[in-house]
């Protein structure tokens, strides 16, 4: 398949993704538990991929002590936690990664 | 007022999302140089951003592009790692189910990571009804222009970026500081937790199959939990 080809069928079908549920609400109807559950979406899509991604080191999984992404992780969990703060956070698990990185080799 | 509403609206998505982009900016550095590293053309590269728009997949994408794999395997591949819009979709739904179709079209395309959370976390919240897809707008639109841009200054500074940095943890971090602020009771906590370990110990799952799998578990158990408090 030629290159363009692909990526604009690859765009096409990540937008029908995206369009969905958008387009179909209101034509079909959709039952009162799946409403509810939808609550739980950010939360658990984006931890689904925030946990893996603190041990994956390009591309190999480091489960030592010694991995400072694990670290800096938990530091920015702490931090959202306490400030809610946005920017904070990503400068403090940005920071904190750098310094570890020194500091654990 | 109605105008003044929607302006209003429109520049607090913009600055809600604003902070998300030190977080996205190094992450589409890498993708525009990754992208020709991959053995994409600069235009191939640059249109990949705004014909597909969604990092994570353009990564897989662009590396699989660059080693020759056949098209049908790149479009599974696009389609289980963006399978999670699925659920993004069904999320913002409601909210814009009053719109007109060209809104529906439009906001759709900007229905990304960060830009869903900012939005639904808006959404849930405060904010006028009527004018909310303006707040929605912003927050997207912003998303997407940072998105082309640092794509075409990591085409541009390629192999200029440092390989010992680790840029690739920007995503993770970014996460971080978008979801754990929305974690606001113990059955979201519950839901977020398990998904997290869950992710993990599927992580050897293929093109990140995983995700899917914990997501859905760990919406299951935040039911469960709520459930139970009723």
């Amino acid at each position: 398949m030629n290159p363009w080809l692909t990526m604009i069928l690859a765009g096409l079908l990540t937008y029908g993704i995206r369009l969905s549920f958008i387009l179909l609400l209101g034509r079909i109807t959709v039952p009162e538990w799946f409403q509810h559950a939808l609550r739980f979406v950010p939360g658990a899509v984006l931890s689904a991929i925030i946990v893996p991604g603190l041990f994956d080191r390009a591309g190999a999984m480091d489960f030592s002590p010694r991995n400072p992404q694990l670290w800096a992780g938990v530091l920015a969990i702490a931090v959202a936690w306490r400030t809610r703060n946005v920017l904070l956070t990503i400068a403090a698990g940005m920071a904190a990664l750098l310094v570890l990185q020194l500091l654990l080799g | 007022m109605e105008t003044a509403l929607r302006r209003r609206e429109f520049w607090s998505g913009v600055r809600d999302e604003s902070p998300i982009l030190l977080g996205v900016v190094p992450f589409g550095l890498i993708f525009g140089a990754l992208a020709i590293t991959s053995g994409l053309s600069t235009a191939a590269a640059q249109a990949m951003s705004s014909i597909v728009f969604a990092g994570s997949a353009q990564f897989i994408a662009a590396q699989l592009l660059g080693a020759d794999a056949s098209g049908v395997v790149i479009l599974m591949v696009v389609f289980v790692v963006n399978l999670r819009h699925l659920l993004y979709s069904a999320s913002v739904a409601p909210h814009v189910e009053g719109l007109r179709p060209g809104w529906k079209l439009m906001l759709a395309y900007l229905l990304t990571d960060e830009a869903y959370v900012v939005t639904i976390t808006h959404y849930n919240s405060r904010g006028d009804a009527r004018a909310r897809h303006w707040y929605f707008l912003g927050a997207g639109l912003t998303l997407w222009t940072s998105w082309q841009l640092s794509t075409a200054v990591g085409i541009f500074i390629g192999a200029q970026i440092p390989r010992n940095w680790p840029l690739g943890f920007v995503l993770p971090i970014t996460f971080i500081a978008l979801v754990v602020p929305a974690l606001k009771d113990g059955a979201s906590v519950a839901a977020a937790v398990i998904a997290g370990v869950l992710g993990l110990a599927a992580g050897g799952l293929p093109y990140k199959t995983g995700i899917i799998v914990a997501a859905l578990v760990g919406i299951l158990v935040g039911m469960l939990v709520e459930g139970r408090k009723r």
